[in-house]
């Protein structure tokens, strides 16, 4: 594939999201422009804004890596990422606006009335963070490398350096804009190439990718889950507890609900994400399924996660074939660069909260918050490798899943949560999924039953944090917040009425 | 016929007439007093959300949760083609997504009616 078009796509994004964001900075005036653009988003916008940050290396180049590679099964990812919106939507979307916190910290004391609490949940946003931010970086190398020929760092290095000088400019924290631009930046540079792509494949006669020979696994590659395959059940059902789940838990997530005007126009937006998520993610199992019939050598080769680069130079030739690479490669760098910067953001957020009631004042707490939240994931990106970007992603929704869900869904739902309750059902939520990710990151190998379960551990973690999290609470009745039915006043009922919020 | 004249006028009152009227309070202010009568106000819409919430995810369980289990029950489903893929390809990389928005877009209407019940109820008086 030719490098000057790739790198001019690579380079054009890069300049594109600095140029937007320094003229986004113009129209933010006041603080609350900077955090939340003063509440006042329209649902479209924002829909495109939380589309963009949400569609990360995972998505792009992630599923089409891993249906390449495995095959049917690996459709729960996408499926997963999207139904997440919908329990988000269906469990906690208006509350979470109306509770008028900006981030998860904000809202675990409010709540719960509890500074410990708090500072918990900033450790968990951190970690899982980091988590998700380490195989953004490693996705870059990886689609640096592969349009490029440079060294697999050089793209990590670059795409935190590129957040780095956004963050600390400040121009990212009018990120709305750019978040949009992205959204459909990548939905289009997915589109237009599939359109050539399945005109070459009917040319070439259509072959089905469920007849093309198996390069790596067995026979299973187009029927996600046979009789007898009890840990193919276990581990899909486990990916389908933490995708659903897992979303409402993210960091970048959460703080986008409050740039909506109220909770009614939350709900609204989300469902438009709905929609959007949905019209992004019919598109790349397809690259996956007509890679195995273009470019199966890459299952051999372990770069399964190039195939959306790849594909389109090698089914077209010529100047158009280069052209529809560099596109997607556009679409990739849009990819890493929107969900690093709001992951940045979010974690730098809450970094900088944390420190600035230490020693620091505002501006350089979230200055340096944000170094620290950039450096830590890319050395972790450099020195481990190999769990693959879709798979390092589900991580992070195993822990998200395991410890703020059960703390959303019941600090919304039910009132007799308590500080204690909270806590111990973080920590044991949070220490189990914790250790089956450094199990999976140290790649430990047990063999049989026990690697499976640690592999995808969601389905026996957040079942245990939330019994956990009920029958401590039960068992300390006397720690019920005072102000608890005000609260769930204020996050149930519409803003329209006039009531005593507290 | 003879009538017995004109009885004297009397004077019709109700008996608490002269007594000062207790103060009717608004459903918001029972909110805001968080008396029993408030809980009822705020639990009735909690609950008709909580169960809103979980008929969609029921919903999302059955129609969506439910399909590893169907097809490793039916795995004669595989041979099924449909657009050159095996039918289970076609469900979970396609069909999907439409029911997972039309979800959406219904549990929005459902609750939406449900928080306007409750503000015409609390803003009546």
């Amino acid at each position: 594939m030719s490098t000057p078009l790739a790198i001019t796509a690579v380079v054009f994004v890069v300049v594109t999201t600095l140029a937007i964001g320094t003229w986004g900075l113009r129209f933010s005036r006041t603080t609350s422009d900077f955090f939340v653009a003063s509440r006042t988003v329209r649902p479209a916008l924002n829909a495109s804004a939380i589309g963009g940050e949400y569609l990360s290396a995972a998505s792009f180049l992630g599923v089409a890596g891993l249906v390449l590679a495995f095959g049917a099964e690996m459709l729960w990812y996408p499926v997963g990422w999207t139904a997440g919106y919908l329990v988000l939507l269906v469990l906690v979307a208006a509350p979470l606006r109306r509770s008028g916190a900006y981030t998860l910290p904000d809202f675990a004391e409010t709540r719960l009335e509890s500074r410990v609490v708090r500072r918990v949940s900033s450790l968990l946003v951190v970690a899982i963070g980091w988590l998700y931010l380490m195989p953004q970086f490693q996705g870059a190398g990886i689609a640096l490398a592969s349009v490029t020929g440079a060294s697999t760092w050089v793209g990590g290095v670059l795409v935190a350096t590129v957040v780095m000088v956004n963050v600390l400019t400040g121009g990212m924290r009018s990120v709305t804009f750019v978040q949009a631009f992205q959204y459909w930046l990548k939905l289009t540079a997915l589109l237009v190439p599939v359109f050539f792509l399945l005109l070459v494949w009917a040319g070439d006669g259509a072959v089905s990718p469920a007849d093309v020979g198996d390069a790596v696994v067995g026979n299973d590659w187009a029927a996600p889950l046979l009789p007898g395959d009890w840990e193919g059940l276990y581990t899909t059902y486990s990916l389908i507890i933490a995708t659903f789940l897992g979303t409402m838990g993210l960091p970048h997530v959460v703080v986008r609900f409050y740039t909506n005007p109220d909770g009614r126009a939350a709900r609204r937006t989300t469902l438009v994400v709905l929609v959007l998520l949905g019209m992004f993610y019919v598109l790349p199992p397809v690259y996956g399924a007509l890679g195995r019939v273009y470019a199966p050598d890459l299952i051999a080769s372990g770069q399964s996660d190039a195939v959306v680069l790849e594909l389109p130079a090698r089914m077209i030739a010529g100047l158009g074939g280069e052209l529809l690479s560099a596109l997607t490669t556009a679409g990739a760098f849009a990819a890493f660069l929107s969900t690093s910067s709001g992951l940045t953001i979010a974690v730098a957020g809450v970094v900088s909260q944390e420190l600035t009631q230490r020693r620091l004042s505002g501006v350089a707490a979230f200055r340096a918050a944000a170094v620290v939240a950039v450096t830590v994931p890319l050395a972790l990106a450099l020195l481990t490798s190999g769990v693959g970007v879709a798979r390092a992603v589900a991580l992070a929704f195993a822990v998200a899943a395991s410890t703020f869900c059960p703390l959303l869904v019941l600090g919304i739902w039910w009132r007799r949560l308590t500080d204690v309750g909270a806590l111990a059902g973080l920590a044991v939520g949070g220490g189990l999924s914790g250790a089956a990710v450094a199990n999976t990151l140290l790649g430990l190998d047990h063999g049989g039953w026990q690697a499976v379960l640690l592999a995808q551990p969601a389905a026996w973690t957040v079942p245990a944090a939330f019994l956990t999290m009920i029958l401590v609470s039960l068992a300390t009745p006397w720690r019920r917040p005072v102000g608890v039915r005000r609260f769930l006043v204020r996050l149930h009922t519409p803003e329209a009425v006039a009531l005593d919020r507290g | 016929m003879s009538s017995p004249g004109p009885s004297p006028r009397v004077r019709v009152t109700s008996p608490r007439a002269t007594r000062r009227r207790a103060p009717r309070r608004t459903p918001a202010a029972e909110i805001d007093q968080q008396s029993a009568l408030g809980d009822v106000y705020i639990n009735s819409l909690l609950r008709a959300q909580l169960r809103l919430a979980g008929l969609v995810l029921l919903a999302l369980a059955l129609l969506v949760g439910s399909l590893p289990l169907v097809v490793i029950a039916f795995p004669a489903l595989n041979e099924v083609i449909v657009l050159g893929m095996p039918l289970p390809w076609v469900v979970l990389g396609f069909a999907v997504y439409p029911v997972l928005a039309l979800l959406g877009w219904v549990y929005v209407r459902t609750a939406e009616r449900n928080e306007q019940a409750f503000t015409d109820v609390v803003e009546r008086s």
